[in-house]
C-alpha cells in the first residue's frame, strides 16, 4: 500500500459519495425551502452585447459537452460501435472539441464581461467568481485531454464508464482510473468539485429548465376557489 | 358564455394634471428595494413624448404583444419553438439603458469634506455600481415637454400624421401636451404570461390581477420582452421579474390601491366588471378597426338575468355581482363608450381604460370666443390641437371614430353643464349638442356627477375578495393562530 494508492482511495471512491450526499439533500432541500433562490441570475439587463457573446457560445458549448459525457456513460456499447470505423471516430472527436472550444471561449469572454463592466461586477459573488474558476479549470483540462489523450470517447466508454457504473453498485473498481494519466485524473477530480459546489451556486437553474412551457396553454389562470383540474383555461 | 369577474380600472385624463403623487405612493410602497430602484409600476408620461421605457410603444424595436400570423394569435416576441433556442440569451430583452440607471447622491461627502475654498457638493451616486455617475436619464426625463424635437417628436403614436399635423404639434405657440398615467393592464389576454416559460406569471380568477409568482420565477425574463406595455420589470438583484400587483394586499382589505387612493386630480376609477372568458381569443384575434367594440363586447350586462345565472354557475359570489352592477368602469366602458384601452392593437385585451383628454381641444379656438356656435358644433373638436389621429394611435388602433365618439359625448356634457351653470349657452343648443353626441340629458348628468363629484365610495366599488374563505380551504387557520401568518417565512435574497 503506497501513499498514491490511499489518495486514488479518497480521490476516486471516497470523495464521489461525499459530493453526492451533499449534491442530492442540498439540492432537493434548497428547492423546497427556498425555491426563490433557483434562479438563472441573468444578468442581460445590465449589458446586452458581450451577453450575446459570450453566454450563447457556452451554453450551446457545455450542454453539447455534458451530453456527450452523459451518452458515454449510458450508452457506451453504441458509441464503441459508432467509434468502430476512423472516420466516425474523428467526426465525433473533432467536433467534440469544437463545441469544448466553444464553451471555454464562451466562459472566457463571460469573465471578462463580469470583471469588466462594472454592472455586472456588481452583482457577481465570491461564490460566483469560485464557480467560473472551477467550470473554467473543468473546461480547460478536459480540452488538454483531448488533445493529449486523444480518442477519449473510445476510452472512456470502455474503461471510465465500467469505473462510474462500479460507483453506482457501491462496488467502487478503482483499477482503470487508477492507471489513469495525471491530466485525466485531475478532469475527475475537479468534476466532482464541480457536482458537490453545485448546489450552493447558480447552476442550480439547470434543474429547471422550463419545459412544461412547450406543451401547457399559454394563459395560466389560477383558482383559490376551485380545484386546478376543474378550472376552464383560457 | 364564461363569466368572469375582473378589477378593472379607468383613468380620466381630462382630470390629470400630472403631478407624479400616484407614482411615488407606489414607489415607496413597492419598488424602494435594491433591485427595484429603476422600476415604475406607475408612472406619468407626457404625451407626446417618448415615454419610460424610452419609445416603449415602438414594437418593432421592442417587439412586445401579440399579432395574428397564419390566422392564429402568436406572440411577437417569442413562441414555444423559439423559447428553447433564446433561452440563454433573450433577442428582444430591453436594458437599463433603455429605462435609465438609477441613482442616490453622496449626501455624506457634505458633513465628511475637508475644509476648502468651496462648498461641498453631494454628487451622483449610481444605485446599482455605488460610483459615481454622470446622470443621463431619468424616468421622467421628457415631462412637460410637448413640442421637444429629442422626446415629442420621437413620440410612436405620430406616425401615420400628416406632416401638416405633425407641424401643428410642435409650431411655438401651438405646443401642447396631456399627461397619460400607466400601471399594469391586468390584461384578458396578457402576453407577459403566454410567454413566461416557467409558468410563474399568472391571472387570479376571482379578480383577474396579473401576479409573478416569486418562487417559480426562474429569471428567464421573456415576460420583460412580452409585454407590450413594458409593464414588466426584470429584478437584477434578486434574479426575479416583478410587476404591479394591483396593490391586492390593499384590495383584499377593501382600500383602494395606493395610486389610485393617492390621486390628487381624483382621475382613477376602479370596480369589477364581469366578462366572457370563453369570447378572449375571438375577440383579439379581431382586425384592427374593430377591436375597440369586440373588446367592450367582451364586457357583459351584469344586470341581465341570464349573465347573473351564468355568473352565479361560475361560483362567482352574489356580492361581486352587486358590486359589478355598481361599478364606474362599467359606466364608462359600456354604458356612455367614452373609456377607451390604450393602444389595444397589442391584442392583450387591457382591462385599464382611458377617457381620453378635451382640455387641450377645447384650449383651440384661436379666434378667442369658445362659445362660438356655428353649425357644426363640433368643428373644434375636429381641428384640435392634438390631432384626432394621434389620440386614436393611442386609444383607437388607429382608427378615430371611438375617440371622436367620446369626445363629442365629453363636450356636449360640458356644453349642457354650462347651460345649466353659466347660462351664456342656450339651453336648446345644448340638448342638440347631447343628441348628436348620442347622449341625452340625464345621460350628461350622471357623466357629470361621476366625473366632477365623485366621492372615494363612487371611485372605488371594491368587490368582497373572500381572501377569507380562500384561505380556509388551503390552511386550517387554527393551526396559524397566533403565528404570523401564512406563506413566505424567507425574505427575497439574491441566490444561496
Amino acid at each position: 500500500m503506497t501513499s498514491t494508492h490511499y489518495l486514488d482511495q479518497f480521490l476516486f471512491a471516497i470523495l464521489p459519495y461525499m459530493v453526492l450526499i451533499t449534491f442530492l439533500p442540498v439540492t432537493i432541500q434548497r428547492y423546497r425551502a427556498r425555491g426563490f433562490t433557483y434562479s438563472s441570475l441573468s444578468s442581460q439587463f445590465l449589458e446586452n452585447q458581450q451577453h450575446f457573446w459570450s453566454l450563447v457560445p457556452f451554453h450551446y458549448g457545455i450542454l453539447v459537452i455534458t451530453a456527450g459525457h452523459i451518452a458515454a456513460f449510458f450508452l457506451p456499447q453504441q458509441l464503441l460501435a459508432w467509434n468502430a470505423k476512423p472516420v466516425r471516430l474523428y467526426v465525433l472527436e473533432i467536433s467534440a472539441l469544437i463545441f469544448a472550444i466553444l464553451s471555454l471561449v464562451g466562459l472566457c469572454a463571460a469573465l471578462v464581461r463580469r470583471f469588466t463592466t462594472s454592472k455586472v461586477r456588481r452583482v457577481t459573488t465570491t461564490r460566483d467568481w469560485i464557480l467560473f474558476g472551477l467550470l473554467a479549470v473543468q473546461i480547460a483540462s478536459g480540452i488538454g485531454v483531448a488533445i493529449f489523450h486523444p480518442w477519449g470517447s473510445s476510452w472512456f466508454a470502455a474503461t471510465l464508464t465500467p469505473y462510474l457504473w462500479s460507483l453506482v453498485r457501491l462496488n467502487p473498481n478503482l483499477a482503470a482510473v487508477s492507471a489513469m494519466p495525471w491530466l485525466v485524473k485531475f478532469h475527475i477530480v475537479n468534476a466532482y468539485l464541480v457536482i458537490g459546489y453545485f448546489p450552493f451556486t447558480r447552476l442550480v437553474h439547470v434543474l429547471v429548465i422550463p419545459n412544461p412551457y412547450l406543451w401547457r396553454k399559454p394563459q395560466v389562470v389560477r383558482w383559490y376557489r376551485r380545484p386546478a383540474e376543474a378550472a376552464p383555461k383560457a | 358564455m364564461n363569466v368572469r369577474s375582473q378589477v378593472a380600472m379607468v383613468f380620466h385624463l381630462d382630470k390629470c394634471i400630472g403631478c407624479h403623487t400616484c407614482s411615488i405612493a407606489c414607489k415607496n410602497i413597492w419598488t424602494d428595494r435594491p433591485g427595484t430602484e429603476y422600476m415604475w409600476w406607475n408612472n406619468v408620461e407626457t404625451k407626446p413624448g417618448t415615454g419610460f421605457p424610452t419609445q416603449w410603444e415602438d414594437q418593432e424595436k421592442y417587439s412586445g404583444g401579440w399579432e395574428v400570423r397564419d390566422g392564429k394569435l402568436q406572440l411577437k416576441s417569442t413562441s414555444k419553438e423559439k423559447t428553447v433556442f433564446n433561452i440563454f440569451h433573450n433577442p428582444h430583452m430591453p436594458t437599463m439603458d433603455d429605462y435609465y440607471e438609477p441613482w442616490t447622491y453622496d449626501y455624506q461627502h457634505l458633513f465628511d469634506a475637508p475644509e476648502g475654498p468651496d462648498q461641498p457638493t453631494a454628487r451622483p451616486i449610481s444605485m446599482v455600481t455605488g460610483e459615481l455617475i454622470q446622470i443621463q436619464a431619468g424616468p421622467n426625463w421628457d415631462d412637460d415637454l410637448g413640442g421637444s424635437p429629442v422626446y415629442a417628436q420621437n413620440d410612436p403614436n405620430l406616425k401615420g400624421l400628416t406632416p401638416d399635423q405633425q407641424q401643428q404639434l410642435f409650431a411655438v405657440e401651438r405646443l401642447v401636451f396631456f399627461y397619460f398615467p400607466r400601471i399594469c393592464n391586468h390584461c384578458l389576454n396578457p402576453a407577459c404570461v403566454a410567454a413566461c416559460p416557467s409558468g410563474a406569471l399568472y391571472k387570479r380568477g376571482e379578480d383577474g390581477i396579473v401576479l409573478v409568482d416569486q418562487n417559480r420565477c426562474r429569471g428567464w425574463r421573456a415576460c420583460v420582452a412580452a409585454c407590450p406595455y413594458k409593464k414588466m420589470f426584470y429584478n437584477w438583484n434578486t434574479g426575479k421579474s416583478e410587476k404591479c400587483i394591483l396593490c391586492f394586499p390593499r384590495l383584499e382589505t377593501g382600500q383602494a390601491p395606493a395610486c389610485f387612493h393617492s390621486c390628487v386630480g381624483r382621475i382613477r376609477y376602479l370596480g369589477n366588471v364581469l366578462y366572457d372568458a370563453s369570447r378572449i381569443e375571438e375577440v383579439a384575434k379581431l382586425p384592427d378597426e374593430q377591436l375597440v367594440e369586440g373588446h367592450r363586447s367582451l364586457i357583459l350586462d351584469p344586470h341581465d338575468p341570464e349573465v347573473i345565472y351564468e355568473a352565479r354557475k361560475n361560483g362567482i359570489h352574489d356580492s361581486v355581482i352587486e358590486t359589478a352592477q355598481r361599478s364606474p368602469v362599467y359606466q364608462f366602458v359600456k354604458v356612455w363608450k367614452i373609456a377607451l384601452p390604450p393602444h389595444i392593437e397589442y391584442r392583450t385585451m387591457p382591462m385599464l381604460f382611458y377617457v381620453p383628454p378635451m382640455a387641450p381641444v377645447m384650449a383651440n379656438r384661436d379666434a378667442g370666443a369658445v362659445n362660438g356656435v356655428s353649425g357644426d358644433l363640433f368643428h373644434d373638436i375636429e381641428q384640435s390641437r392634438v390631432p384626432m389621429k394621434f389620440l386614436a394611435n393611442l386609444f383607437g388602433a388607429g382608427h378615430e371614430a371611438k375617440v371622436r365618439y367620446a369626445l363629442r359625448k365629453q363636450k356636449a356634457v360640458r356644453w349642457y353643464r354650462r347651460a345649466l351653470t353659466v347660462g351664456d349657452v342656450e339651453m336648446s343648443v345644448a340638448e342638440r349638442m347631447l343628441r348628436e353626441a348620442d347622449s341625452s340629458p340625464e345621460e350628461a348628468e350622471a357623466i357629470y356627477r361621476l366625473t366632477s363629484l365623485c366621492t372615494f365610495e363612487d371611485r372605488f366599488v371594491i368587490p368582497p375578495m373572500h381572501r377569507e374563505e380562500a384561505i380556509q380551504m388551503l390552511e386550517d387557520p387554527l393551526a396559524h393562530k397566533q403565528s404570523v401568518g401564512f406563506g413566505f417565512t424567507t425574505g427575497p435574497r439574491r441566490g444561496m
